[in-house]
């Protein structure tokens, strides 16, 4: 499985925090649910996504 | 006292005929009957037409003396049209009826999905027709009245149900006062409050769900095609769904959901429909245009059952049986399915054609169908009616991504009404070829319907009887398969034996129906290769056995079946 280098993830970071300001608070659960859609879409895998649903369940 | 309105009912568009009382000879009289029907809806109706098929008499009861009020359900299947031909009303339908077959979902004035249902050549019936309640209930009534076999009481309310000995005691009150009435079986055909499933103090299983809807007729000029029109979040109702349908007369069905905080009376309040019918018609680029009300009302989704429908010798079917959305028109389309699996085998009851199993497989099949189109439906509910934050976030957010990415538009599409197939039915041969074809319709599914040509569609010849559809290379039905047919007919069991040759026509020995069949569209449809294949088939057009050859024991062995031996 490709895994993301660390420059990479803080560059994922940086834009998604980027991202949920410009979508502005009021709107920001929404965008994620959107981008989460998207990425699901991309993963191509229910069982995977739901574990990863799984995973960022925890300790919240 | 039961004392029905004889006012006709208010309609801007139907004339309600007022229909005479029957009121009993006297305070105690008492009349004896095999089956009596109660309610007189598009349901209850169906059923009297359908037992009468079989020559079996009933009485049917309706608390009201006229048709229901307002347009009600205003969408009927294919499947619903099918069955409606088989009890003779069809026509008359189609004549005023609006077909259809498009569905269009519109998202901040964008149309984001369009559903184009499925018309196969072989079909008689669009997949979707639209008429106003009344008239299909009209139609009906005609054909109930003028039937022999049929007694319509009108203003006859069944006050109290009892049960002994085999038979059902109704205590039913009428303008007049209250008389008894006795029955071997009672079909409550009597809707969604079912005054029968109330004094029997039976439960249903499932939820309820939070969305109220009001549903507006109105009669304005809209220059719109019969399509189906749902419209997300819109500008003046942010969060629900609006629906548009057309109905003949230039009448239009609105259809909206209530904010969560507000109450019926205060939704149907004239001044509140007439400013949300306005934003709406406006929404759609239509403004200043006159429009006049018709009816409206208030309803909310709910997706129930009965958990069995036969309680000693009381039947429930239709809404009385059970409750589901309406979104994907699964109202009456679903109660037709119900009564015409019941009313053969009450028939083959009361006639005494029927083994054990046969009437306790009407509950099987059809709880079973309920609960599938119960979990279809919640999905499709999910949808219309967010029940919690997550949902109404998941649908935001694919109305939001529908904008501009395809993969989340399916999502829009609400699975509607359809047949349902009984493939786990004890009626279902067990030891036939079913696994072996390739296609056709497999044990337990509806008959595929196909174009004769000058011939028209098959179902325009099925009736109230048994089938046998024998694909044959040769000249003659065999002699020991008809023998076996003979010994059935023999008790009186309506069976019939349909030949589909596939070299020469005309008359064939031993075939009561023939269709000639040279470029084997025919055979293929039904997954047959080689002569001497052959469909068993139920008198509600649902196959029960198939076989790649036929063979007179085998024939025998799945009739005994089909019969719940």
């Amino acid at each position: 499985m490709k895994t993301l280098s660390v420059h990479d993830l803080e560059q994922v970071y940086d834009a998604l925090a980027l991202a949920m300001d410009q979508a502005t608070p009021s709107k920001s659960e929404l965008f994620l649910v959107k981008l989460a859609l998207l990425a699901a879409h991309e993963i191509g895998d229910a069982r995977r996504f739901q574990s990863l649903a799984e995973s960022a369940l925890q300790d919240l | 006292m039961h004392l029905p309105s004889t006012e006709p009912r208010r309609s801007i568009y139907y004339k309600y005929r007022v229909y005479p009382a029957h009121v009993p000879s006297s305070p105690n009289e008492t009349d004896a009957k095999r089956v009596v029907i109660v309610g007189g809806g598009p349901v209850g109706l169906t059923a009297a037409l359908d037992l009468a098929r079989y020559g079996v008499p009933c009485v049917l009861l309706e608390s009201e003396q006229q048709v229901s009020e307002g347009s009600r359900a205003i969408v009927f299947t294919r499947r619903s049209m099918e069955i409606l031909q088989q009890v003779g009303v069809a026509d008359r339908i189609s004549e005023r009826g609006l077909p259809w077959r498009n569905g269009n979902s519109f998202y901040r004035g964008e149309r984001v999905f369009r559903m184009e249902a499925p018309h196969d050549p072989d079909d008689r019936f669009y997949p979707m027709i639209n008429l106003q309640q009344q008239y299909l209930e009209e139609y009906l009534v005609d054909a109930a009245m003028a039937n022999p076999l049929i007694e319509v009481r009108w203003g006859n309310r069944v006050v109290q149900v009892e049960q002994a000995k085999d038979r059902v005691y109704l205590q039913v009150d009428t303008p007049e006062g209250p008389y008894q009435l006795e029955a071997d079986w009672v079909v409550a055909a009597d809707g969604a409050r079912s005054p029968i499933r109330t004094a029997m103090n039976l439960q249903m299983e499932g939820a309820s769900y939070e969305g109220r809807f009001v549903i507006a007729d109105i009669r304005i000029d809209l220059d719109l095609p019969t399509e189906r029109l749902a419209f997300f979040d819109p500008v003046w109702n942010p969060g629900n769904t609006v629906l548009m349908h057309r109905e003949p007369g230039n009448i239009w069905r609105i259809d909206y959901q209530l904010p969560a905080d507000e109450t019926p009376e205060e939704a149907l309040a004239p001044e509140s429909l007439k400013a949300r019918i306005n934003a709406q018609l406006a929404m759609i680029g239509v403004e200043n245009r006159e429009w006049e009300m018709d009816w409206c009302s208030v309803y909310s989704a709910r997706a129930l059952t009965l958990p069995d429908y036969i309680h000693g010798r009381v039947i429930f079917t239709g809404d009385a049986a059970h409750m589901l959305p309406i979104f994907g028109v699964r109202g009456a389309n679903t109660g037709w399915q119900d009564c015409h699996d019941l009313i053969w085998k009450l028939a083959f009851q009361v006639r005494g054609w029927a083994g054990d199993k046969l009437l306790p497989s009407y509950s099987a099949e059809r709880v079973n169908a309920a609960r599938e189109i119960i979990d279809e439906a919640s999905k499709s509910t999910r949808f219309m009616t967010p029940p919690t934050h997550g949902f109404r976030l998941l649908r935001d957010a694919t109305l939001s991504l529908s904008l501009k990415h395809e993969f989340v538009r399916p999502l829009f599409h609400w699975r509607t009404s359809r047949p349902h197939e009984y493939g786990d039915s004890l009626l279902n041969c067990r030891g036939d070829d079913n696994a072996l074809f390739r296609r056709g319709p497999a044990d337990g599914a509806q008959l595929a319907n196909v174009h004769l040509g000058e011939q028209g569609f098959l179902f325009d010849h099925l009736g109230a009887s048994f089938y046998l559809m024998y694909f044959t290379e040769g000249d003659a039905i065999p002699a020991d398969i008809l023998a076996e047919v003979n010994t059935v007919r023999a008790r009186g069991i309506p069976f019939r034996i349909v030949a589909i040759r596939r070299n020469g026509s005309g008359e064939m020995p031993g075939a009561d129906l023939v269709f000639g069949d040279a470029d084997g569209r025919f055979w293929a449809k039904y997954g047959i290769s080689t002569g001497g294949g052959a469909y068993l088939v139920r008198p509600d057009q649902h196959v029960c056995a198939r076989w790649v050859t036929l063979a007179a024991d085998r024939l025998n062995a799945a009739i005994r079946t089909a019969l719940g031996n």
